[in-house]
């Protein structure tokens, strides 16, 4: 029994890496894509932001797919009953996704109606990034569960007050994330704004953080013997102090690290809260899924680690090698 | 209605519209891989031109097969949260070997490959290609892996609480039928990039338009349509057996057979009356026996060695077979008289044929659509053949209502993304090769 517990240990581990990696990196292009009205003023402007993400952002979307994938490997339960149970806001986050993918795709080859598409593509950006925050907020603040270990809220039930500002903190770091995105790819006016709107949210940021984390050291009081959620605190305001500084020395690529170690801090700050919880009951304590009543058997759990601990190094290896070749400022042209 | 036929309704839209796009994106990294091997080797520029066209014609399809591929890793959880359950065991792993294996190495390089011409080498860009090649055709394979073992379960136990546990990964990763349904699948779009690159280059070349670029691409084209369909009619032949031996009932109905009986006939066309259990149509005698085992007397079972209830629809999957079979035999026949045209040097201005080309494209997709109704309606009333049946798989607490609310959104959706991408296919074939 207790060789189990060390692979659900190790598997709530991994799919953590797998959603931080998925936040801090569809975060910067969801993030831009919300930004875009407000830092591209016009077409060729414009082009220059959508390309600065163009051949990466379908990658980074694989983090979530296979986030996905290794939640239901490992934890079917938790699976099945957030996916079911949050059915029409999964329709919704489904919907956001479509929109903001084949919108980049259709704007370029589109040209009549490329204004349309643009606002698909900021909004259906914006709803997903909204969504997943709110989803998260509620697996963390926890939800009303059966003894099926199925969900029996409603939709209304995800939409309490204290989800909605998991969400809203979620919504504000993926938009530092993205306009740290644009302070690093972009020159000239647009990196101007981008400064800009990286400073204000940098404020914001600070507001939300020091409310996320009071408000989690308040839900969980054992939280205050937990290194990690110090750890957590600390990383976040590193990471915020850092951006106070770069982005007022006007630094190209230091805001985008120190973005990410912040929400990296706001995440193992949750990661640390929710441990070994995966969705917890809001009506009964002992209905919570955890890592130890949700997960597959001990040899499916070894195998997808075998998988996991050889094939991600080479996949971030490879994604690394994309990322440095498309280094560098990006320009309007690059899109055909 | 109930909830579970809507939720039965929504996976079949949504899969059978996301077929269409993984189905182009690998037919369509076959012919880059080619064509960019050849500008490798040859040096020569048209290649290059229709690499790069290919290429942006691959970054629509390949982004609508990404948004509609989504939905489907979603939907186990959202609407067969019951199937996850009992199948998070053997499925899940299957899934995320998927993410971790294939899908990131496509999703990396389509990048480079739409990108990155001038960022790269023509080395580094030819494996790109490969990569990209490799990627989509490992994620075939992790997928018809899942699906294979829904139709020819191996390597697991039901434990003392009768959930699935696995007990062998390689067992159930190469269960009995996954490395025939692989081959017959792939083949399948190898077979769908052929007819679409020699419809979009023959109407080029009917046209007068894109000059030596149109006519290497008609060629190139013609060859893949020529051998492919050869090729399928092999593995189709395979995969044939194996359904026979391993979903003997699936078998059955796919030939309207409801007696066991030796010396069975094959259909070439008919119609089943299922209300009278009676077959009607144009039939070889002892046909299928023949083709089972080259014995025009071998057995082959019939539906009534099963119970009723177990049987599938069965006049819908007879003719979904048999439409996809005669599709077969069309892509061998157009495709060996496309060679013979090639050979005989008459190909370039053989009009009525160069008009025929583009037609064709949406046969193999009508192909790939039955083949599927074929597989999938044939395995019913099961969801697992043999373990669990799709009645006991479907989420608990998702409401008719929802699932109406969903389907009506995909509906809406899915057709705005098939007119645009109809549109904006047309018009970057109008595009065409020579701006690149």
């Amino acid at each position: 029994m207790e060789d189990i517990q060390n692979f659900q240990i190790l598997w709530f581990v991994l799919i953590f890496i797998l959603l931080l990696g998925y936040a801090l990196l569809d975060g910067f292009d969801l993030g831009l894509a919300v930004l875009l009205p407000f830092l591209g003023r016009n077409k060729e402007e414009k082009d220059t932001l959508i390309a600065s993400i163009g051949p990466v952002w379908d990658g980074n979307e694989v983090w979530l797919v296979t986030g996905g994938g290794a939640l239901f490997a490992a934890f079917p339960h938790a699976y099945a009953t957030a996916f079911s149970g949050f059915y029409p806001a999964m329709m919704l986050v489904l919907l956001a996704l479509i929109f903001r993918g084949v919108s980049m795709e259709f704007r370029v080859n589109d040209p009549v109606r490329a204004g349309l598409w643009e606002k698909a593509f900021i909004m259906g950006s914006g709803l997903a990034a909204l969504l997943f925050g709110v989803a998260l907020g509620n697996i963390i603040y926890g939800v009303p569960l059966d003894d099926r270990m199925e969900y029996s809220g409603d939709f209304l039930t995800l939409l309490r007050p204290v989800p909605l500002f998991f969400g809203v903190a979620g919504f504000a770091a993926v938009l530092l994330q993205g306009s740290t995105w644009a302070v690093l790819k972009t020159e000239g006016e647009v990196q101007k704004r981008a400064f800009r709107a990286a400073g204000i949210l940098t404020g914001i940021n600070a507001v939300m953080a020091v409310i996320a984390f009071s408000m989690l050291a308040a839900l969980f009081p054992l939280l205050s013997g937990n290194a990690l959620f110090y750890l957590a605190a600390v990383m976040t305001i590193a990471g915020l102090t850092g951006l106070f500084f770069f982005v007022s020395k006007k630094n190209d690529a230091m805001p985008f690290w120190a973005s990410s170690l912040s929400f990296t801090g706001l995440f193992l700050a949750a990661g640390s809260a929710q441990f070994p919880n995966l969705i917890t009951a809001s009506n009964d304590h002992n209905l919570s899924l955890t890592i130890y009543n949700s997960s597959t058997g001990l040899y499916t759990l070894q195998v997808m680690a075998v998988i996991a601990l050889v094939g991600m190094p080479i996949v971030i290896g490879y994604t690394i090698f994309v990322y440095r070749l498309f280094k560098g400022k990006a320009k309007a042209d690059n899109h055909y | 209605m109930d909830a579970l036929i809507l939720a039965r309704f929504q996976f079949a839209l949504t899969i059978g519209f996301h077929f269409l796009f993984p189905a182009m994106t690998l037919g369509t990294a076959l012919v880059i891989l080619i064509s960019e091997t050849l500008y490798l080797v040859k040096k020569d520029d048209v290649y290059r031109k229709i690499t790069d066209f290919l290429a942006r014609l691959l970054g629509l399809i390949f982004v609508i097969g990404a948004v509609t591929g989504i939905v489907m890793e979603f939907s186990f959880g959202t609407n067969w949260s019951q199937y996850s359950r009992m199948v998070g065991d053997i499925f899940g792993p299957i899934l995320a070997a998927e993410g971790v294996i294939a899908f990131f190495l496509e999703s990396a390089f389509i990048g480079v490959l739409i990108f990155g011409r001038k960022r790269v080498s023509p080395g580094g860009y030819w494996t790109a290609a490969l990569l990209v090649f490799l990627g989509g055709h490992f994620s075939a394979f992790w997928i018809i892996v899942a699906n294979s073992w829904m139709q020819t379960p191996a390597g697991y136990e039901i434990n003392a609480a009768g959930k699935i546990v696995l007990s062998s990964f390689y067992d159930a990763v190469f269960n009995p039928s996954t490395v025939a349904r692989f081959l017959h699948t792939v083949l399948a779009t190898w077979i769908t990039g052929a007819v679409m690159v020699s419809g979009i280059a023959g109407y080029y070349v009917a046209k007068g338009l894109h000059g030596e670029t149109a006519r290497t691409m008609l060629k190139l084209g013609i060859i893949l349509f020529a051998v492919t369909p050869l090729l399928q009619l092999g593995a189709a032949h395979g995969h044939a057996i194996q359904v026979i031996d391993l979903q003997p009932v699936k078998a059955a109905a796919m030939e309207g057979h409801f007696e066991t009986a030796r010396g069975a006939d094959v259909y070439v066309l008919g119609y089943v009356d299922e209300a009278n259990e009676k077959t009607y149509g144009l039939s070889i005698p002892g046909g299928l026996s023949f083709l089972y085992n080259f014995d025009f007397n071998s057995e082959i079972k019939g539906l009534r060695a099963v119970p009723k209830e177990e049987w599938p629809p069965v006049n819908l999957v007879f003719q979904s077979y048999h439409i996809m079979v005669t599709l077969g035999g069309i892509f061998i026949g157009l495709g060996l008289l496309g060679a013979w045209l090639l050979w005989t040097g008459k190909l370039y201005n053989a009009k009525w044929y160069l008009w025929l080309l583009p037609f064709l494209i949406p046969l193999p997709h009508l192909a790939h659509e039955t083949g599927w109704i074929t597989a999938e309606v044939g395995r019913q009333p099961w969801i697992i053949y043999g373990l669990m049946r799709t009645a006991a798989a479907s989420s608990v607490v998702v409401t008719a209502g929802q699932l109406i609310f969903s389907l009506v959104m995909f509906t809406l959706v899915y057709l705005l993304l098939f007119v645009m991408f109809i549109l904006l296919l047309v018009r970057i074939i109008k595009q065409g090769p020579a701006a690149l």
